[in-house]
């Protein structure tokens, strides 16, 4: 059996589940709730000074939903706790000593300067807290008060607020970036460079869900008025994944400690995680869409890959796919695909006909009585047909075997691998060895 | 081929072989895995949901799902297995719409409820077919423990017996184990021999051993059997048949239903299975539905199936006897037997109609009818036989409190003889495995 016991920066969980600092995590009631369902570890709802902030009265979320309305993504316009400090402190210690094995973090946002950051470390600490997250992420609201999003997008106030939490605690200090930045690797890189232990990312993508089109207002609308939010949920999954890929790859932060956030719900998508550098997770919006009950289909789910593989213990998973990661540049040129369509498991909807008829490389022919069937003459392999084909693996890619004749280029597919740096398409190309 | 529907008497051979094999085979597929992803995504993971609270063994059903829609079919069936020892077959002849199917909030919402069964098959199948047996016995207890019956409730019950590390022996009366799985289920929602086949899964977490041939009150004793074990579980089923009561039920080509089913589910060749051109089926039950369907889809002309209540009365599913209705087979409710006529053989049968006597009974109209029968099949139930001394029975069931605690010390009994509960596959599963857990509780204390 896998082990799926986790360290991060020095933090112990039973394993790399945690809940994100969100509703999911606000009060006791509930993270006691979720560590009865089985999660290794929260990041406690953001703690302000007093006097505590206030939330909106009216709807905080809004939602995009699928096919059969399955929730995509969440926004939200919620601030960080509306509960008093000393109250969420006298939970906190409680719970930490309930359940020791947990992780318990709790996240923090104060005002930018040091004295703050002073003086709430040290009550923290008196909880018996694993570790402190520092929110510098939360777009809406809280940054029109120069918090959150607005330290979290100048990478030299991630720096000097990293800095003085270091140096003001010996706990463990994980920052928490917000992905409203055009580079993420400039946030990571100044927390690192201010001596935080690891990152977590993402915190929320600001956002409008929808138009009210009777009222004229953005959604959620609050008494004919509307503002932008935070998205998350799996929508923001590949944002969130990509922001990992990232940092995992920059040679300045290689090999750091991140805990990866943003549309995470099932075992595989934790796995997919995993495998892009971080070495734990958080949920939100899953465990807000199901309840605290999808933690038994990840831990086992997980170490039922786990044991499928040989992976032994959660380690041995993490940045595996970090090295596949690479520039477009890079790509082997002389991979050449061409789609199939499988005739028995077709049911002649005809979505990759449009989508390639139309939009692509007009590369499926279409007879009368409704047979799809690719074109390798016109195929350029964009892997259209297969998105959108709504039976799994009826569309295929396969590839040309070298020596075999592209019919599309007429040109013989080469063995080996060739990318753009040297083709002779390319004004800077470098002469090939 | 020789015969046909209208050959008179009872002749094998009715159809030709091709139409015998389409008519009896599988009735619910097993999905393929588009259509297990489509189906598992309509689950909506409902928080504490209906459907677990209707099954008897209480399989986590919204997580199965799950398990099933991130691509893991084998930890799906681990997650029915942990609870449903049998959920393979359970998958199989659950009437699920009585049952989670019936509370899924879809059915509520559109009338079409997640397709629990079928997908709890696509889940059970993949793991018996690639996870072999996933269950590792606990360090031997050197406890012994005597199982009677190897049906539903006895092997639930001596497999998790074996598996807390006992040492189980199961003592069965018949050839085969498996019990009604064997010999009673429809032919056509078990093929492929999968009884057996997940017998012997089952038995392969060791420390089981059966021995058939061996029947309680015939072979074996009960003081025999508490004398060499620590504990004692019943789980013997109904081995009798109530008779009808009517002059004439003893002619030839009148017969119990279990019986004509057992011959059926035995059949290597069911070309060569009689069956009655007329045949008339008595009861309103499963056995009674099953019955009328497999005389049908082995050529019988005509097939009517006869009950002495209301049709609401049945204890048959609605789905069930919508099943027969679509078979072909005609429903006769609010009518009873009086008497079977013929010559030596089977000709008729004569059914008086009845109504409600305002009492709780029935009392007959007065008004007669006869129907045409070479065969009559009498499904009007079954019943409790063999009790051993000392045990209470009430209404021909065993008596128990909690999980299965008989009168007797150290005697335990579920499943169909047992009372409680309805006589179901899974009730005797989730019967036999609770037993389990007390003689196990017990037997560590
Ligand atoms: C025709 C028919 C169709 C059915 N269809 C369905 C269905 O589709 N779905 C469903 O859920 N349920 C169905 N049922 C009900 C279901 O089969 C039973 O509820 C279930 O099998 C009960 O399990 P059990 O272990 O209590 O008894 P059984 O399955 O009856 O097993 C009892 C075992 O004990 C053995 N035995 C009996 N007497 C002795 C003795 N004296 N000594 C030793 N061994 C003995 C028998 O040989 C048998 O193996 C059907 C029943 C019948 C008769
Ligand atoms: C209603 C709501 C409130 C949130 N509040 C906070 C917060 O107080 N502090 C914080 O760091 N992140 C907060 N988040 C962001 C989440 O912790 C998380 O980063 C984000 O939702 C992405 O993860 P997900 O896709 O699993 O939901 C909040 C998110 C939601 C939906
Ligand atoms: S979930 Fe619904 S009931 Fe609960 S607080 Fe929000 S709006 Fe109210």
């Amino acid at each position: 059996m896998a082990n799926l016991a986790s360290d991060f920066a020095g933090i112990k969980s039973p394993n790399p589940f945690w809940l994100a600092s969100a509703p999911p995590t606000d009060k006791e009631y509930n993270v006691t709730r979720a560590f009865k369902a089985g999660w290794g570890g929260v990041v406690w709802k953001t703690l302000g000074f007093d006097p505590h902030i206030v939330n909106v009265n009216g709807p905080r979320y809004g939602v995009v939903h699928g096919a059969d309305r399955r929730v995509l993504g969440i926004n939200n316009i919620e601030l960080i706790t509306d509960r008093p400090l000393d109250v969420n402190l006298r939970e906190i210690k409680q719970v930490k000593r309930d359940w020791p094995d947990r992780a318990m973090v709790v996240s923090l946002m104060v005002p930018c300067e040091e004295e703050a950051w002073k003086r709430i470390l040290p009550m923290v600490e008196e909880t018996g807290a694993d570790g402190v997250e520092l929110n510098f992420g939360c777009p809406h609201g809280m940054s029109e008060r120069g918090m959150g999003a607005a330290v979290g997008q100048v990478p030299e106030y991630v720096e000097m607020v990293a800095r003085w939490c270091k140096a003001n605690t010996r706990m463990p200090v994980i920052v928490k970036l917000t992905p409203n930045v055009t580079d993420i690797r400039h946030s990571a890189r100044a927390a690192f460079k201010g001596g935080a232990d690891a990152v977590s990312l993402i915190n929320t993508v600001n956002s409008i869900t929808g138009v009210d089109l009777d009222l004229m207002a953005p959604e959620p609308t609050i008494d004919g008025k509307g503002t932008h939010g935070g998205y998350c949920g799996p929508a923001v999954r590949p944002i969130a994944l990509n922001m990992v890929a990232e940092i995992a790859r920059d040679p300045e932060t290689a090999g750091k400690p991140v805990s990866a956030i943003g549309g995470i719900g099932t075992w595989r998508d934790a796995a997919e995680f995993l495998a892009l550098g971080a070495s734990n997770t958080q949920v939100c919006t899953a465990a807000m869409t199901y309840g605290f009950g999808i933690i038994k289909e990840m831990t086992a789910g997980l170490s039922r890959w786990m044991d499928e593989k040989g992976y032994e213990r959660v380690s041995d998973v993490v940045a595996r796919a970090v090295p596949n990661v690479t520039d477009w540049q890079h790509l082997n040129l002389n991979y050449v695909t061409k789609a199939r369509i499988d005739q028995d498991a077709c049911i002649q909807c005809g979505r990759c006909y449009a989508a390639c008829e139309d939009t692509s490389h007009q590369a499926i022919a279409m007879t009368e009585d409704r047979r799809f069937e690719v074109i390798d003459a016109e195929c350029v392999a964009c892997n259209l047909c297969v998105n959108v084909c709504p039976v799994e693996d009826c569309i295929t890619m396969e590839r040309l075997p070298a020596g075999t004749v592209d019919p599309r280029t007429g040109k013989t597919v080469e063995p080996g691998y060739a990318n753009w740096t040297t083709h002779p398409n390319n004004p800077m190309a470098k002469a090939a060895e | 081929m020789t015969n046909s529907p209208t050959t008179p008497g009872i002749v094998a051979g009715r159809l030709a072989p091709q139409a015998i094999a389409e008519n009896f085979a599988d009735i619910a597929p097993d999905f393929d895995p588009h259509e297990a992803a489509v189906a598992a995504d309509r689950c909506y993971f409902c928080y504490d949901a209906p459907c677990v609270a209707a099954c008897p063994t209480e399989i986590d059903i919204p997580l199965f799902i799950r398990q099933i829609q991130t691509g893991q079919p084998e930890a799906a069936g681990q997650t029915i297995l942990d609870q449903n020892i049998l959920g393979g077959m359970c998958a199989r002849v659950c009437p699920t719409e009585t049952l989670c199917e019936g509370e899924c909030v879809r059915e509520a919402a559109e009338g079409k409820p997640v397709e629990i069964g079928r997908l709890q098959r696509y889940a059970t199948d993949r793991l018996m077919a690639n996870d072999g047996h996933p269950y590792r016995r606990a360090a031997p207890t050197g406890r012994r423990v005597a199982v009677v019956g190897a049906g539903p409730a006895g092997l639930a019950c001596a497999h998790r017996l074996a598996m807390h590390g006992h040492d189980v022996t199961v003592f069965d009366a018949r050839e085969k184990p498996g019990g009604l799985n064997e010999y009673g289920i429809a032919a056509y929602k078990t093929v492929g021999g999968f009884a057996q086949a997940e017998v012997d899964w089952l038995l392969k977490i060791g420390g089981i051993e059966l021995r058939h041939g061996q029947a309680l009150g015939r072979d074996v004793t009960l003081d025999g059997l508490r004398n060499d074990h620590d504990a004692v579980f019943l789980g013997m089923g109904l081995a009798g048949v109530n008779a009808l009561g009517v002059e004439g039920e003893a002619r030839e080509g009148a017969r119990d239903a279990v019986d004509f089913i057992a011959e059926l589910r035995q059949s290597d060749d069911l070309t060569k299975l009689p069956v009655g051109r007329h045949v008339v089926v008595i009861g309103g039950g499963m056995t009674a539905v099953d019955a009328a369907v497999q005389s049908r889809l082995l050529g019988a002309e005509d097939v009517s199936m006869v009950y002495r209540r209301a049709r609401d009365r049945m204890s048959a599913s609605e789905h069930e006897i919508d099943h027969a209705a679509t078979a072909g087979v005609r429903i006769i409710t609010n009518a009873q037997p009086v008497a079977v006529h013929g010559n030596g053989a089977v000709r008729e049968v004569e059914f008086a109609y009845t109504r409600d006597n305002g009492k709780g009974g029935l009392e007959s109209t007065g008004e007669t009818f006869r129907l045409k029968a070479d065969q009559v099949f009498k499904a009007i139930g079954q019943s409790l036989e063999g009790a051993p001394d000392g045990l209470t029975v009430e209404r021909g069931k065993i008596t128990v409190t909690g999980p299965g605690r008989t009168g007797l010390d150290g005697v335990w009994a579920g499943g169909d003889c047992a009372a409680g509960g309805e006589d179901l596959t899974v009730t005797a599963v989730a019967q036999g495995r609770d037993a389990a857990e007390d003689i196990h509780a017990r037997l560590s204390a």
